[in-house]
């Protein structure tokens, strides 16, 4: 609770943005972010995300629905008056000003004093580490000096939530990871709420304090990281997030904690997240790091497979497995310990047990039948 | 080939140069080198001078306000993007086709109908008029280059909409700006036709000055004038580059 009564520092109610008559961005979209958090908004391009974050910024008008900034209505506040700044995706830098003088920008425009200036200026200077580039000009930077003068300008102002719109998207894998390590490093200085939109689930997924994944404009699901991937709203969500596998069939068993299913590998023992009869149609999931291969039986009471390796990748830390059965490619991922020592043994086209333990899956869609 | 189309572009230059120097009356042979035409042009010449002084006039003022008016046009159309814009652009293209005689004669028309008495003034207008067309075409083409997320971001940071041209669109577009001053004044320095129109008694511009030399015969005193000429807007074009230089260095 902040000194003015409000606990959101975002809200979004029913929000609906219309650019034609073909093309929706956003259909009722609700959202209500923390103050202090750092909240990603995740989803494939066109899903609305972008748009999400520009009705925030004040750079698009909703045509309906309500925009509440520290509880207070700002639909119809111009972006120059709203206690929000925004990064954007290719930085925005203006070509014609210094570092130093980007960042102070937005002071020049309140017109402080010198000295107000300098001493802001170089503490954001000093925040975003870019120290001894003050004099440069955006052209003689390299990505990441860019997007740290991006962050330094637009934190400089204060505001209540920083916008970031895919601002790592123009670095390259390494930077990438490193940058999000220094956003979650000056999320914590600043204290401020961080809305970062992205389409990389791994780098939502690595910083936010909750995710809110979108899809064709709508909200499929808000929640943490692990909430999101241990237990997904729907197929979409659980797709999106990371790699899985699916099965579909119709409930033939109900016990107190599972339930048996028909699917086309056969009988399958799933775990009863959500209420099911005999005769419903569900689909459950099991994530292809609780997936085992192996040559010998599997020990009782697992969900197993039969089938042949289709592909085997070995990354280092781990290794990808790609199983065929019944047509089907299982997926399953093997955390190396003692590589030398225990495994290695699976190799191309041998005949495999795929197995896991019925308590690991989720069911995800329970339709009455 | 090269070679071929400089002697073409710069052979008849270099006669007009040489033959200032010539102390033959007619220019037909050379008679000798002098410098007294030269002398005939500064000591002697007070309507060259009127007329240099009325083109400068003309020229600076004419280009200032079509820079200024110019500019604001291009960063109305540009930023405000009216659905009227195609036609717009069409009308703003239509002066630079159509030929300066037919500018001329209408904006004569124009001006005796409206009862404007020929003057300075009035070449003052009609420079204004046909330079603006230029202005705006090169300030709009420095600005197509600008990303539109740098004005979002201008306002994201509290920029007002005049803040915003002041501070964002104005220095970015300066180099534009500039040389669409310096086009314009070019345009406005040497234009004849249109000036001949609708110049009145007393505002005589030194292209019409010299146009009105030479009907009487080829006077040495308009080589030696052509000379100093071609001498300063050399000088210039290199004092230009030099500046050019400087103002894009702040660019990225």
């Amino acid at each position: 609770m902040d000194k003015d009564g409000a606990v959101y520092s975002v809200e979004l109610e029913n929000v609906t943005k219309i650019f034609d008559e073909s093309t929706v961005a956003m259909k009722n979209v609700s959202l209500k972010v923390k103050k202090g958090e750092f909240f990603s908004i995740l989803g494939p391009s066109g899903c609305g995300k972008t748009t999400t974050l520009r009705i925030i910024g004040g750079f698009e008008t909703p045509n309906e629905g309500t925009v509440r900034i520290d509880g207070r209505r700002v639909n119809n506040l111009p972006p120059n008056r709203r206690p929000v700044n925004m990064v954007f995706q290719n930085y925005a830098l203006f070509p014609h000003l210094s570092v130093f003088e980007n960042i102070a920008f937005p002071l020049r425009l309140k017109k402080m004093t010198e000295s107000e200036i300098r001493e802001k200026v170089e503490y954001m200077v000093e925040l975003v580490k870019l120290k001894g580039q003050e004099r440069k000009f955006p052209r003689q930077l390299s990505g990441g000096q860019k997007q740290r003068v991006a962050l330094a300008r637009a934190l400089v102002n204060e505001p209540r939530v920083l916008l970031l719109d895919e601002p790592l998207s123009s670095l390259d894998a390494k930077l990438r990871q490193y940058m999000l390590m220094e956003l979650d490093r000056i999320h914590d200085e600043v204290g401020i709420t961080f809305i970062y939109v992205t389409h990389d689930q791994a780098e939502a997924m690595s910083v936010s304090d909750e995710i809110a994944v979108m899809n064709n404009g709508v909200i499929e699901q808000v929640g943490t990281p692990p909430e999101i991937y241990e237990s997904p709203a729907n197929t979409f969500v659980a797709g999106f997030i990371g790699e899985t596998n699916f099965f579909v069939g119709k409930v033939v068993d109900v016990s107190s904690e599972y339930l048996k299913v028909e699917t086309r590998f056969g009988i399958l023992t799933c775990y009863k997240d959500k209420e099911a009869k005999i005769g419903d149609t569900v689909e459950f999931m099991i994530r292809p790091e609780k997936v085992y291969v192996t040559k010998n039986y599997p020990p009782q009471n697992m969900n197993f497979l039969r089938g042949k390796v289709d592909q085997l990748i070995y990354l280092g830390s781990h290794t990808k497995y790609y199983i065929m059965v019944e047509n089907t490619l299982i997926r399953s991922i093997k955390q190396h310990t003692r590589y030398w020592m225990d495994e290695s043994t699976i190799s191309w086209d041998d005949e495999v047990y795929v197995w896991w333990n019925p308590d690991d899956s989720y069911l995800i869609k329970v339709t009455g039948g | 080939m090269t070679v071929i189309v400089l002697i073409f572009l710069y052979a008849p230059i270099m006669f007009l140069v040489i033959f200032s120097f010539n102390s033959s009356v007619t220019g037909a042979n050379w008679m000798g080198f002098t410098l007294k035409w030269y002398g005939e042009l500064f000591l002697r010449s007070p309507d060259i001078w009127e007329g240099f002084k009325n083109s400068l006039i003309v020229a600076v003022f004419s280009s200032l306000t079509a820079t200024f008016i110019g500019t604001m046009a291009a960063i109305g159309i540009h930023w405000y993007k009216p659905s009227f814009r195609r036609y717009i652009n069409f009308n703003i293209y239509a002066p630079l086709i159509i030929p300066d005689i037919l500018m001329g004669v209408s904006m004569l028309m124009l001006f005796v109908s409206m009862r404007i008495r020929l003057s300075l003034f009035t070449i003052y207008l009609a420079h204004t008029t046909f330079s603006l067309s230029y202005v705006v075409l090169v300030v709009l083409a420095r600005l197509e280059n600008f990303d539109s997320s740098l004005l979002e971001a201008a306002m994201d940071l509290g920029a007002s909409e005049f803040q915003t041209v002041r501070r964002v669109i104005i220095p970015m577009a300066l180099p534009g700006i500039i040389a669409s001053f310096l086009l314009s004044f070019t345009l406005s320095i040497d234009d004849f036709i249109i000036t001949f129109f609708v110049a009145g008694p007393g505002s005589t511009t030194l292209p019409l000055r010299i146009f009105s030399m030479i009907r009487f015969g080829l006077s040495p005193v308009v080589n030696a004038l052509s000379t100093i000429l071609v001498g300063g807007a050399i000088l210039l074009t290199l004092l230009g580059r030099k500046f050019l230089k400087y103002i894009l260095a702040g660019e990225g």
